[in-house]
């Protein structure tokens, strides 16, 4: 049935807040650390356990597609919510803090991807890898 | 028949701010697709919209909740708040692959501290630029710069002015808004087109509506690995950055 699904859902949602909720109370700052995170994996674990057991039907996936297909229309809702007037009115402090600080991190991310990147698979050295290749061209 | 109109909408908020995202995703996509010929993405646009709608609202109610605090979109505030945008993250997470997530683990963690450290020494660098020289207020702005929950925590905890916790705050709005408009832009010059990179994404940004809306702008897919990574930064952000990252620049600064 679809509520199991939601149900589920709601489930993982609130044991993945208390424990981000308890995870913060147990190093001593007022917030919850990671929650919802813990909660998508639980999820994750849930649903793969559930599935290769066959115990997820096609109507409590829905329950849960559901969910999944309005996160962006929540999302728009949510852009809709924002402080923007508050946001311009810092002045140019605040404005050049966002904004440089969302271009060097920006900058970062091809440096970390390829961080504990799988280098030496056979595949790749087998083509000579596909840096090098681009190089001499 | 105004007042009946009205009533009617006050009474029914969430299903008034369905209407009206279903409404402005509509549009959005043909504009998409008519103006950019789809080269920028419908939510893209959408959230766009949605920015310039809360500035409306905050313009023409002095409220923060932007359009939320117009009377009869008050649903907006509901359909857009934490409670339900936390849900669908979760939801998001239906379509995540396991195996992508385990092997991206250290990525993510070295993301994750990275992107509470840049954030913070790129706050400080310009407070202090702007001239801001004492350690609680360059902590607090440095701390806004990493996630605008952040800035008030930190600032509260160490004691900064209102005037300063309210500046921080505004850096991370900026932050999260850039992050939000700006993704689908950036994301093919920086690789953003598979889970590893998402993740790592989230724990660079580290603001979760910027990087939820950002990342839905870009490729749904992603969506997930990128907001599980998120969510862990204000966190760790509130950990390290009115203790360890305070101590620091008051030594520094002295």
């Amino acid at each position: 049935m679809v509520i199991y699904g939601v149900a589920l859902l709601s489930i993982c949602m609130l044991a993945g807040v208390i424990l981000g909720e308890l995870l913060g109370a147990a190093i001593g700052i007022e917030a919850n650390v990671g929650g919802v995170g813990i909660a998508m994996v639980i999820l994750v674990l849930l649903v793969d356990y559930l599935k290769r057991n066959k115990k997820l039907d096609i109507k409590s996936e829905e329950g849960m597609g559901f969910w999944g297909a309005m996160y962006i229309p929540i999302v728009i809702a949510m852009a809709a919510n924002q402080n923007v007037v508050a946001a311009l009115d810092g002045g140019p402090v605040a404005l050049l803090a966002g904004v440089v600080t969302v271009f060097v991190s920006w900058a970062l991310v091809p440096l970390l991807s390829n961080i504990g990147k799988d280098t030496s698979s056979f595949s790749e050295e087998e083509i000579g890898g596909t840096e090098n290749v681009r190089n001499i061209k | 028949m105004f007042e009946i109109l009205s009533d009617t909408f006050s009474d029914n908020g969430l299903i008034v701010s369905f209407a009206l995202v279903g409404i402005t995703i509509y549009f959005s996509y043909i504009l998409s697709d008519k103006l950019t010929r789809g080269r920028v993405h419908g939510s893209a646009i959408a959230i766009i919209i949605g920015l310039l709608l809360a500035y409306i609202g905050g313009v023409n109610t002095g409220g923060d909740q932007g359009l939320a605090d117009v009377g009869i979109f008050t649903g907006i505030g509901l359909m857009g708040g934490g409670m339900l945008r936390d849900f669908a993250i979760v939801a998001t997470a239906f379509g995540a692959n396991l195996d992508e997530i385990k092997k991206a683990g250290l990525p993510g963690l070295v993301s994750l501290l990275t992107g509470v450290i840049v954030s913070f020494v790129v706050g400080v660098f310009i407070a202090f630029a702007f001239g801001y020289t004492d350690a609680v207020s360059l902590t607090t702005i440095g701390a806004g710069t990493a996630t605008y929950i952040v800035g008030p925590v930190t600032g509260t905890a160490i004691g900064a002015s209102s005037e300063v916790i309210a500046l921080s705050i505004a850096a991370g709005l900026i932050k999260s808004i850039l992050t939000m408009i700006g993704t689908p832009f950036i994301a093919k010059y920086i690789g953003l087109n598979n889970p590893r990179s998402a993740i790592v994404y989230g724990g660079l940004m580290g603001t979760t509506s910027g990087v939820a809306g950002g990342l839905a702008a870009t490729d749904p897919k992603l969506v997930p690995y990128g907001a599980m990574t998120a969510t862990f930064f204000t966190g760790l952000g509130c950990l390290i950055i009115p203790s360890v990252l305070f101590l620091i620049t008051r030594t520094i600064v002295g």
